[in-house]
């Protein structure tokens, strides 16, 4: 049978911009349409901004490659469109558990809270996540969206020229001219975007090689993460099994420092492995395989002039804790609205630094957490390893040891606290939603919140009175009363009476109010589009 | 606050007791021991200010750089 990922989904076909004269101009282009490309894309045609999307491939990821999605993408991914779907396919777990040697350390449930629209985390294969984003990207483009996806289009020389970027695209019939007023680059670690215009990548480097096999498997076990310290199939290392759709499962072992890659590789060689983990009698096939090595580490910022770097191009980090993909879809969630708004002029250029500045944030958070995931995993001195092993041996007798075992660390959502766009809090209401806080989910007797919310600027009341719609700044304010129910007394009010918060069209909270002011609505609207 | 005045009721007997606990380990086993007694008793005491004066009581005039 055919996989998906050996399917040209977006073949090469010759563009009338080959043929002109002279460059043609586009208000957007985005290079890489791996997850974050494709996101970047949808959310632009959806808002009626003209869009190119130029990929130097011309199908979906080659392997399952990330494979966990968290709540905050799917709400994401929602407002773009194509989240139920997904949901619908992804393999849903909640327990995970881990072992020291064959014993059972410890196992943990993320205990998701209730009154959520999704659930806290899918497993779903990324060529099946980047199939589902290119049927939504062909869905808007049925409906007319300004959106165009260019395969086997590889960029091979970029110039920032002040006002715009000049691109030298290569395709199968020759190479042309493009220009983009913004660049957005979703080229992934090794973004040949940032290599072309000289920036640095800066941070730390782990030698450990891990070996990935995606095995099809009709087995039994339960749907759960199942994390191994150096267990009798692997000893001194650790593994990783996790379920995906499709009798899919990911399999994952730290192989050492010094490896000789070719023989790893070798389907012989794998199928011993796999052996010593499952058992002779377990049938499996091997989908794909792969070594990784990684690094965490980031650009010094996300912006520079015309071009905006988001995704695994300006930051890259650990697998442990899903937070690759996850942050991505975050930085073209915040970066997105705030491009519009420039594009149509009305707001300044210098908004789009308040991207780099809140998801440079965002990476730090995340650069951190999977740095300590990957010291007590692959420790790095002989007393690193000696309390990893204390950690886990406590782990089976204590409880007081859990918080301390770190298999990954997993996304969470991220808030900008001290951002600069933030505006005044009312600190009598629940801390989870303060200003920089994206939304939290909630039943509200009428629909969920997060589907009634984003893409554009909201006033939410509850147990107050605002306007249907405002305008500032020529842009528009819209109102939406929330009756108090439970869901949204717990996670809006709190112990107080009313409350009014404003909300950016990426669903992140601006400011809130125990009561409605017109003026200093306004005053936070000015603040949320960097005019302060 | 990190006490450094003496606090223990009968400190021969403690240290003959943390020796005792050696008694017979190979360094590797003895090196778990310490690990696993350190992490005990920080989740004793729990308190991040005091955690930190400890450690930075405990890092001797040498080691600092």
């Amino acid at each position: 049978m055919t996989k998906i990922f050996d399917t040209p989904l977006y073949a090469y076909e010759r563009s009338d911009d080959q043929d002109s004269p002279i460059p043609v101009r586009h208000p957007v282009i985005v290079v890489g349409a791996g997850p974050i490309g494709l996101a970047a894309a949808i959310d632009l045609a959806q808002q009626d901004i003209p869009v190119v999307v130029l990929d130097d491939n011309d199908r979906v990821s080659f392997g399952s490659r990330a494979i966990c999605f968290a709540k905050r993408p799917l709400e994401i991914l929602d407002r773009l469109g194509c989240g139920e779907p997904m949901v619908e396919k992804g393999v849903l777990w909640d327990t995970g558990r881990v072992f020291l040697d064959e014993e059972e350390a410890y196992s943990f449930n993320l205990l998701p809270e209730s009154g959520h629209k999704n659930p806290a985390f899918i497993n779903l294969q990324q060529y099946t996540f980047e199939e589902y984003l290119l049927n939504r990207l062909r869905a808007l483009q049925a409906q007319g969206k300004p959106l165009d996806l260019r395969g086997k289009n590889k960029v091979t020389a970029l110039a920032d020229n002040g006002d715009h970027v000049r691109l030298e695209v290569d395709t199968p019939e020759g190479t042309y001219l493009l220009e983009a007023d913004w660049l957005i680059a979703c080229d992934g670690a090794n973004s040949p975007t940032r290599r072309m215009l000289g920036h640095d990548f800066k941070g730390r480097v782990f030698e450990d090689n891990f070996l990935i096999a995606d095995v099809i498997m009709k087995v039994d076990y339960p749907t759960e993460r199942w994390f191994w310290f150096d267990p009798p199939f692997n000893r001194g290392q650790s593994a990783l099994l996790h379920k995906q759709p499709d009798n899919v499962w990911r399999i994952d072992f730290q192989i050492g420092q010094d490896i000789n890659r070719e023989e790893e590789l070798k389907p012989e060689n794998i199928s011993r492995r796999l052996k010593a983990m499952l058992g002779d009698d377990v049938e499996f096939e091997l989908e794909w395989s792969s070594i990784y090595t990684f690094q965490c580490r980031r650009m010094d910022r996300f912006r520079f002039g015309r071009t905006l770097f988001a995704g695994d191009s300006a930051h890259q980090v650990s697998p442990f804790g899903a937070r690759g993909a996850n942050s991505g879809l975050q930085d073209t969630d915040n970066l997105i609205w705030k491009l519009k708004l420039v594009i149509e002029g009305k707001a300044d250029e210098s908004l789009l630094d308040s991207y780099s500045d809140e998801r440079v944030y965002g990476a730090d958070e995340n650069i951190l957490n999977s740095t300590r995931s990957t010291d007590f995993i692959t420790p790095k001195s002989e007393i690193s390893r000696i309390f990893r092993d204390a950690v886990l041996t406590l782990a089976q007798k204590f409880d007081f040891a859990h918080p301390l075992v770190n298999s990954g660390r997993l996304s969470v959502p991220c808030t900008y606290d001290g951002s600069a766009l933030n505006g005044p809090d009312s600190n009598q209401l629940p801390h989870d939603t303060r200003p920089g806080a994206p939304l939290k989910d909630a039943d509200t007797g009428n629909g969920w919140l997060l589907d009634q919310t984003g893409n554009r600027f909201q006033l939410l009341a509850i147990n107050a009175t605002v306007p249907n719609q405002l305008e500032a700044e020529g842009i528009r304010i819209e109102g939406l009363t929330l009756a108090a129910s439970a869901d949204i007394k717990a996670r809006y009010l709190g112990e107080e009476a009313s409350a009014v918060y404003l909300v950016r069209p990426d669903q992140h909270v601006v400011a809130r109010w125990l009561v409605y002011d017109e003026n200093a609505v306004k005053t936070a609207l000015r603040h949320a589009i960097g005019k302060a | 606050m990190l006490n450094t005045t003496p606090n223990l009721a009968n400190p021969d007997d403690f240290y003959a007791s943390l020796l005792n606990a050696h008694e017979g380990l190979s360094k590797a086993e003895s090196d778990a021991l310490n690990a696993r007694l350190i992490l005990l008793l920080a989740n004793h005491i729990g308190d991040e200010t005091v955690l930190s004066a400890a450690l930075g009581a405990a890092i001797s005039r040498k080691e600092t750089p």
